[in-house]
């Protein structure tokens, strides 16, 4: 909320700076955002009068007039503002005024007429954006005093952003009540006079839920006349409040808004039929809002109604039929209290949030109501003039909420606050906050006037003292606490060795958002359903990501697009999938993922800048799967996911479980994320791959090991891995390590036929090995290649 | 051939050999079993017993030498050659190497394994949970019921009215004491999301949260654990103070502000007393319990920590702007 500086001082005036009482004010919680002159720097601005206003000779929007400044001397100044006129009071820029902007003001001539000075727009003068035309002040402004002076400019908007539990604050009472307590002073409220009734029209006023509304006051003004112009000071104190000047009914209910903290509606009295009343809508019930959209009630909404149709929904927004406009004659005023369980959530419900519902969720003090009454009736006469009837107060006396009693604990204070603060200073605080206290068997009964709604359990008052006594003065204090060791399994492979062991290949750390564009997602994952947002930011943020592939490919085509050769991405996250045996319908799986495209390594001298290939990526990923030392448990198998060059994509199993893919992105999707060249892709479960055994350490053999070398010719279509899974699953004896070192397909074989090479390592714990058990076991690999591929043996 | 002809013979050949193989020639002929010398001594028997041990002496002596000139000619030679060898081998060390060029964690994973890392050392036990959460979790729990105007100010992503992305790690506070007792010291970071997107929100933001309980844990004590770690997170001399603010899951609850030499203060994190409700919402008494909690925009952390002036830069992952936290 805004408020001007100078209106709160008029009801207490701290001996502080602007800035001074602003941090005091954000110290006690009441955050200043910000402090705004309410006009900009100018000087030599007078209060003058038009004396003669007439056509520029030589230039057809120009006026020619003379201006009394008080000086004795009439001023030649010509004007361009059409509102210009003999008699009107204006802000005059003197010669050797200086505006906004360092603008001086000189002596000049227009199209040949002498100007000694300039008439002033509001926007002229920094006081908001008002130019249309010049400054029109009121009569009674005295010719030749400071403009400055005579309004009060040297004033400050403060903008205070305030907690939703400080609802007590949202008005300049409240605000200097705060500022009292804060100060050790007392607040000089402006004294507001009862209106004596001079006709005797009321409105009967039913409650009829009054749990909801216990209290509602209405009074009659008739006569009024809407057309009025709302005086300057008000215009000026709503301004500096941040709220706009619209017509004087709107304008006083504003301010007694600003000013008390009380909403307060004004209705049409010819739209009312009967009598007033404070029901809950029907179901269904239609109601046209005065911004002119129709809503659709429910039975929980409160409304204000008469005797045949709802009219307003209460606390929250007047309705269109019902509203005051330029022909209205006769007002009915409201001034309510509605309890903030009725209110709550309402507004939101029809996207309204209105200077009414923020109070009222909030709670507005509910002894404030003939107050506000008074107030803007006062207002009302004062500016409109019309005749008020009598106030008509409907309420329900069980329902008003009054003082709540809270107990304070001084054990519970220390215990809490882990500072000790004297009971005596304790019990002046509570008091100077306006709570009635006695302290007992160290503890205080505390008595919370109404108006605290944000008071009603031990802890509110405890923070209420430790806010006044100053958080700064509580001494800080080391943590006691008893040491607990947390278990940390070896088994695990935490995150921080994937991160470390993919940072050493090389691929750079990114963060992409966990919603994706749809469209992506449909491609890369067409068998899959995504969860999506109903209201995102925008449609490409909408989906949530079923894996990283659209982040990282997304992140590696927007820096190819900024001249990066050589890309390596990995991201770590979670992965959404819609699953109805997860909580929430949701399965979210830590994942590991990456991207590389472009050159195999920055452009090097030796190393050239070759194009990343599957091999590489490959290698990659096994080096990640090794974290946790059990590479042999993996396997590769081509793979049919979509998202894949059929040709060049893995899937990869630990024993028997899919832990997640690699391969080269498909290339039909290198246009949708701008990818240039071949854009390697692997996603790995993080869950899946980081336990690991813990070792169990065996004896090295100490006798020599012998290798054999194979080489098979084999079908072109067979994959080598399955070659390798074979010879290991027929386990034939003393061999400890085997590894493909050659691959060809060429011209000594058949287009269809490939050689591979295989080394064989024997060794035994016991002995040195004989040409016997190696030929036995070479044999029985050579056999079972042959029985189960087709492989025949070349000749080595 | 009289010795001393010999003797120069064999001085003149060893300094003539240019390499290891001339120079064994050239031993050979002279010390070889038919060399010369070797002739020498063989000719010794044709001379008397008296003049014998003077000329086999001298024979020696000259062999000797010519076997001192064979190694030193030879050491000579296989240095020349292991120089040429060096020399033939020599490189421009300065080129760059062939080693990959690792990558870096980005910042914001850094700045909270920092804050993992102080935290670690008081026993704070790090604990995540999920980002699609429920508004038990999100809001009910933290006191924050249906229809409170905090929830309005949390700007949801929701996916049902029950169901929403996570606003804030709190969630994470909240399943942990479901199943464990107090003592509880945890920290929580993570992804969490607004419904907000302009130059100082992006809807995806993180945050870390820490709560510690036990049966004496004060006010005074989260003032001094957040001045630690706000100490050692800057490593700087700066100031920091509390101020009063309201949360719904804490009571009394604080923001805190820093303010470095000559600058203005920023808002860094909030924090607070666990609520009561909080606490008995997870069936923890909070006569016998207090607890503190505290929460910290990471981004933010990390962009006054480092400069960084444009919090979108996190996540548009340009590599040159990531390159540099490396």
């Amino acid at each position: 909320m805004k408020f001007s500086e100078k209106w709160l001082r008029d009801w207490v005036n701290p001996a502080l700076t602007s800035e001074q009482l602003a941090e005091q004010l954000s110290m006690a919680g009441l955050e200043v955002d910000g402090l705004e002159p309410v006009a900009g720097a100018f000087s030599g601005v007078v209060v003058g009068e038009v004396v003669t206003c007439g056509r520029h000779p030589d230039a057809d929007k120009l006026q020619v007039t003379t201006v009394d400044v008080g000086t004795g001397e009439l001023l030649d100044i010509v004007c361009g503002a059409p509102n210009c006129r003999a008699g009107l009071k204006v802000a005059v820029a003197t010669v050797g005024a200086v505006l906004p902007g360092d603008f001086k003001i000189k002596k000049t001539k227009l199209r040949g007429h002498p100007s000694h000075g300039m008439l002033c727009s509001f926007s002229e003068l920094g006081m908001g954006d008002d130019h249309d035309g010049i400054v029109e002040l009121p009569t009674d402004a005295p010719v030749g005093t400071d403009l400055r002076e005579w309004l009060d400019l040297d004033d400050v908007t403060v903008d205070v952003d305030l907690t939703p539990n400080r609802a007590d604050c949202l008005g300049i009472r409240g605000l200097a009540r705060e500022v009292g307590v804060l100060n050790n002073l007392d607040v000089n409220a402006p004294e507001v006079k009862s209106v004596a009734p001079s006709i005797r029209d009321t409105l009967a006023i039913e409650l009829e839920a009054p749990e909801a509304c216990p209290r509602y006051l209405g009074r009659i003004v008739k006569g009024v006349d809407v057309t009025a112009k709302t005086p300057l000071w008000m215009k000026e104190k709503l301004r500096r409040s941040g709220v706009r000047s619209i017509d004087p009914v709107v304008d006083i209910t504003n301010y007694v808004l600003l000013e008390l903290g009380h909403p307060m509606h004004a209705f049409d009295l010819a739209a009312i039929e009967g009598k007033v009343s404070v029901r809950y809508a029907h179901p269904d019930e239609k109601l046209t809002l005065l911004d002119g959209e129709e809503v659709s009630l429910q039975n929980d909404v409160l409304v204000i109604a008469d005797a045949q149709k709802a009219m307003a929904i209460a606390g929250i927004f007047g309705g269109q039929d019902s509203g005051v406009t330029a022909a209205t004659r006769d007002v009915f005023l409201e001034s309510a209290f509605f309890s903030p369980a009725a209110i709550t959530g309402k507004a939101r419900r029809f996207g309204l949030h209105t200077d009414a519902s923020h109070r009222y969720e909030r709670g507005v003090d509910p002894e404030l109501q003939r107050t506000a009454m008074e107030r803007a009736t006062q207002l009302l006469l004062e500016i409109c003039g019309g005749d008020a009837g009598p106030i008509t107060e409907a309420k329900s006396e069980d329902h008003i909420p009054t003082f709540t009693i809270v107990t304070l604990r001084a054990s519970r204070l220390l215990k809490v606050l882990g500072a000790e603060i004297a009971p005596q200073q304790v019990t002046e605080i509570l008091q100077r906050l306006g709570f009635s206290t006695k302290f007992s068997d160290e503890q205080w009964t505390v008595k919370v006037p109404a108006y605290r709604f944000d008071i009603a359990i031990e802890e509110d008052l405890i923070e209420e003292v430790a806010r006044v006594y100053g958080y700064n003065n509580i001494a800080s204090a080391a943590p006691l606490a008893r040491l607990r060791m947390y278990r940390n399994s070896e088994a695990k492979v935490s995150l921080r060795t994937l991160q470390q062991r993919v940072l050493a290949l090389g691929y750079q750390e990114v963060i992409t958002y966990s919603f994706v564009d749809p469209k992506h997602q449909a491609l890369l994952y067409p068998n899959h359903t995504a969860l999506n947002l109903p209201h995102p930011i925008s449609v490409d943020m909408s989906s949530m990501r079923l894996g990283l592939l659209p982040g990282l490919l997304t992140a590696a085509g927007y820096n190819q697009k900024r001249q990066q050769p050589a890309i390596r991405f990995f991201e770590t996250g979670l992965r959404f999938t819609p699953n109805s045996d997860a909580e929430n319908g949701i399965l979210q799986e830590p994942v590991i993922g990456g991207v590389a495209v472009g050159s195999e390594v920055p452009e090097h001298w030796k190393l050239g800048n070759a194009a990343v290939d599957f091999y590489q990526v490959k290698g990659h990923v096994e080096n990640l799967l090794a974290a946790n030392g059990a590479t042999n448990e993996y396997s590769f198998v081509a793979s049919s996911n979509p998202a894949l060059h059929p040709g060049q994509g893995a899937d990869i199993y630990h024993n028997d479980r899919y832990v997640g893919f690699c391969g080269a992105l498909h290339p039909q999707f290198d246009k949708t994320f701008g990818i240039k060249g071949r854009a390697f892709v692997w996603e790995l479960s993080v869950e899946a791959i980081s336990t690991r055994a813990i070792p169990r350490a065996t004896s090295i053999s100490r006798y020599p090991s012998i290798r054999r070398d194979i080489a098979f010719v084999v079908e072109r279509s067979l994959a080598a891995g399955d070659v390798l899974n074979s010879i290991e699953k027929v386990g034939a004896n003393h061999i400890v390590e085997l590894h493909l070192f050659d691959v060809y397909q060429g011209d000594n074989l058949p287009s269809d036929k490939q050689s591979l090479a295989i080394a064989l390592t024997l060794q035994a714990a016991d002995r040195t090995l004989t040409d016997e058990d190696v030929n036995a076991s070479v044999n029985q690999v050579v056999t079972a290649l042959e029985t189960e591929f087709n492989a025949v043996l070349r000749d080595s | 051939m009289d010795l001393q002809a010999i003797l120069e013979a064999a001085r003149a050949a060893v300094a003539a050999a240019n390499t290891p193989a001339e120079l064994d020639d050239v031993r050979v002929s002279f010390l070889g079993k038919k060399g010369q010398m070797t002739e020498l001594l063989k000719g010794l028997g044709k001379l008397s017993a008296e003049e014998r041990p003077q000329a086999g002496q001298a024979i020696n002596v000259a062999k000797e030498e010519i076997q001192g000139l064979l190694n030193a000619r030879r050491d000579t030679l296989m240095a020349a050659e292991m120089n040429a060898r060096l020399e033939a081998e020599r490189i421009d060390v300065s080129l760059p190497g062939t080693a990959v060029k690792p990558g870096n964690l980005h910042p914001v994973t850094q700045t909270i394994q920092r804050i993992e890392q102080y935290f670690g050392q008081l026993g704070f036990a790090v604990k995540e949970g999920p980002e699609v959460e429920d508004d038990f979790h999100n809001f009910d729990a933290l006191n924050i019921p249906t229809n409170h105007p905090a929830r309005a100010d949390h700007d949801t992503f929701y996916f049902t009215p029950h169901t929403m992305l996570r606003t804030q790690t709190s969630g994470v506070q909240i399943r942990t004491m479901e199943n464990e007792q107090p003592p509880l010291r945890i920290i929580s970071p993570g992804r969490v999301y607004r419904n907000d997107y302009d130059q100082t929100h992006t809807p995806m933001f993180h945050q870390v949260e820490g709560l510690m309980v036990d049966t004496d844990v004060s006010f005074a004590e989260l003032k001094g654990i957040l001045h630690d770690f706000l100490h050692h997170f800057f490593e700087e001399d700066l100031e920091i103070r509390f101020r009063p603010s309201y949360f719904p899951f804490t009571e009394p609850s604080a923001e805190v502000d820093v303010r470095r030499k000559g600058g203005d203060w920023l808002e860094v994190l909030g924090c607070g007393m666990v609520h009561p409700n909080v606490l008995r919402a997870v069936n923890i008494d909070p006569e016998q319990y207090t607890g503190f909690a505290f929460g910290m925009g990471v981004e933010r952390l990390t962009m006054i920590r480092y400069g960084v002036n444009d919090l979108r830069a996190f996540f548009e992952n340009d590599v040159r702007f990531l390159k540099q936290f490396g």
